[in-house]
């Protein structure tokens, strides 16, 4: 008796999106390992590194749509957005790494909420659509600023930390850190909401809507709760990026950015935290190497790898990792 | 005179030029299983669509325990103690019958504090346990609905309605697309389950045999209208409702020897 009530326990527990806490231990060993290799590896591995796990950071938020059944082609908007929170602090002189952070996840949570009032309305093809242009609405008026130097965008004012000025490859090492951190309590944090009562309906949702509003509750609440949260997660990653490179353009905003996040979704995955981060490093691996080979042809050469990767590996690279039934 | 749960005053629902529920008026009893009965296309899911707010009536009101309904959204009118299941099962297909039953619970706890709690919380999964005991479920707990028959599904739409504890539960078609000889066996689980739960239920179908078996009052619905109201000798016994809802010939299982 004992040992089928065990079961059955598990089998509540359990999900088929294997999204429960195994895989969370490596979660902190993983981020650590990051943080220590930063020590030892060279400027431009370090600002790559960073860029690589704000990019992780943004999928990490298309996941949270993702399970809902919901692809958002706009995420760069809030890629975007999250950058340009840098250059708005420098107006008003802040400069401080967690204030940028933050910003950039502040900006993207004013901007989201009302936004999310519209598209939480739409499902499907027309969900991406909306999406999409709103990211182009913003490129188009970012093209058209002055004020945020048009196409050429503008250089950000060295980060700081704490008041305290710094430079090189000490700057470079704790943007990354800085970027790992940030990682590690979203991933933390995501992968717990996964398994909390909220964080099962979006895959329910994804299956039937109906249900959840006779089981008394809003499909389109919990659709705007993850839309916003996805933004705010994607506001760091900007100011992330605005960071380690050191430089803003509208070209965030632009198609192609939210095109890479869902690639990268899809490349790695979306049944686990860790699948984005794998998906991500992958993407820059592949975006490098390309680049160095033939440089004129690093879009056909991913395009290819994405092919490939539909038909071997329909869920991803993470799938690799998942263990079996 | 027992108070009543539901009442419906003067229901009535256009699409367009078609009425599809004409000036219904009627009273359900606390504790009651009242049957609905009518041909395809006689106004029975409108009615339910309407009672649970999926679709707002032309003109009419709701009134629940006293309180008007009319106009509330489905969510609302579930946690006002008002729950439903469906001739199409409304269940998470490529979810586990344990999960359905689980995010079914964690949703009727009402409890934002409990919603952001794991899903597997050990007082939780009790109560699921619990459920899928009572229901006859637990041999598939663990299997995708999607690998379900169609008469588990029912079962597990019913459980998900249940996990409420509603006051008024509406079984739409609850046999429709089950196996004849597993009607039966399927309702006798279903008001096995719910008995002892002092919910009112509002039972939907179309084969006479099966609500005859079951419930104490049966409504007979003719092109959005009420026909015959009363014990299932006196609805049968209707002259309107043996030409257009039965059929002349009708005669119940048992009295034919």
């Amino acid at each position: 008796m004992m040992s089928s009530k065990t079961h059955l326990a598990a089998a509540v527990v359990q999900s088929n999106w294997k999204l429960g806490h195994q895989g969370d231990r490596l979660l902190v060993p993983i981020f650590a390992g990051l943080v220590v290799a930063s020590f030892f590896v060279p400027a431009w591995l370090l600002s790559n590194g960073a860029v690589t796990l704000a990019r992780a950071l943004a999928v990490l938020g298309l996941i949270l749509m993702l399970r809902a059944g919901l692809v958002s082609f706009g995420q760069g908007l809030y890629f975007c957005l999250g950058g340009y929170s840098v250059g708005m602090l420098d107006l008003v002189g802040v400069s401080d790494l967690v204030l940028r952070i933050l910003g950039g996840g502040a900006l993207c949570f004013v901007v989201a909420l009302p936004v999310g009032f519209l598209l939480r309305r739409y499902r499907g093809l027309f969900f991406a659509m909306l999406s999409l242009a709103f990211s182009m609405l913003l490129f188009g008026l970012l093209v058209r600023s002055q004020t945020f130097g048009s196409t050429d965008g503008f250089n950000v004012v060295p980060t700081t930390l704490f008041g305290a000025s710094l430079a090189g490859q000490q700057l470079q090492r704790v943007i990354f850190i800085a970027a790992a951190t940030t990682g590690l309590i979203c991933c933390l944090l995501t992968s717990r909401y996964f398994d909390t009562v909220v964080g099962r309906i979006a895959p329910a949702l994804k299956d039937n809507e109906v249900r959840i509003e006779y089981l008394g509750h809003s499909g389109l609440a919990l659709i705007h709760f993850e839309y916003t949260i996805a933004a705010i997660m994607t506001g760091f990653a900007g100011a992330i990026v605005a960071m380690a490179i050191g430089h803003i353009d509208p070209e965030m905003a632009y198609w192609t950015t939210s095109g890479d996040i869902v690639f990268i979704a899809i490349l790695g995955g979306h049944t686990h935290v860790l699948a984005a981060f794998l998906g991500s490093v992958v993407f820059e691996l592949v975006h490098t190497v390309a680049l160095w080979l033939t440089p004129g042809t690093w879009r056909l050469i991913l395009g290819a790898v994405l092919l490939l990767l539909i038909l071997k590996l329909p869920e991803g690279l993470w799938s690799l990792f998942r263990r079996r039934a | 005179m027992i108070p009543p749960i539901l009442e419906a005053r003067g229901i009535s629902r256009r699409f367009g030029g078609l009425v599809a529920v004409d000036n219904v008026t009627m009273s359900i009893p606390a504790g009651q299983i009242l049957g609905v009965i009518g041909a395809n296309g006689a106004g029975k899911t409108t009615f339910v669509n309407m009672v649970t707010g999926w679709t707002q009536p032309s003109s009419g009101s709701f009134v629940l325990n006293g309180r008007d309904i009319t106009g509330l959204s489905p969510r609302t009118i579930a946690r006002l103690g008002v729950t439903r299941s469906f001739q199409i099962p409304q269940v998470f297909l490529n979810l586990t019958v344990a999960e359905n039953i689980a995010i079914a619970q964690g949703l009727a706890e009402n409890s934002v504090a409990r919603l952001f709690q794991s899903i597997g919380e050990p007082s939780r999964v009790l109560g699921c346990e619990a459920i899928l005991d009572r229901f006859s479920l637990t041999h598939w707990a663990d299997r995708r609905v999607l690998e379900l028959p169609q008469g588990a599904r029912k079962l597990l739409d019913i459980a998900m309605a249940m996990t409420r504890r509603p006051m008024l539960l509406l079984l739409d078609e609850p046999t429709s697309g089950v196996a004849r000889e597993e009607k039966f066996k399927l309702m006798d689980q279903v008001f096995a389950a719910i008995a002892g739960l002092q919910v009112t239920v509002l039972f939907v179908e179309h084969d006479m045999e099966i609500v005859a078996r079951y419930v104490s009052r049966v409504v007979a619905f003719f092109q959005g209208r009420v026909i015959a109201d009363g014990s299932c000798d006196e609805v049968l016994a209707h002259e309107e409702v043996r030409e257009h809802v039965v059929g002349r010939t009708w005669v119940q299982r048992g009295t034919n020897a």
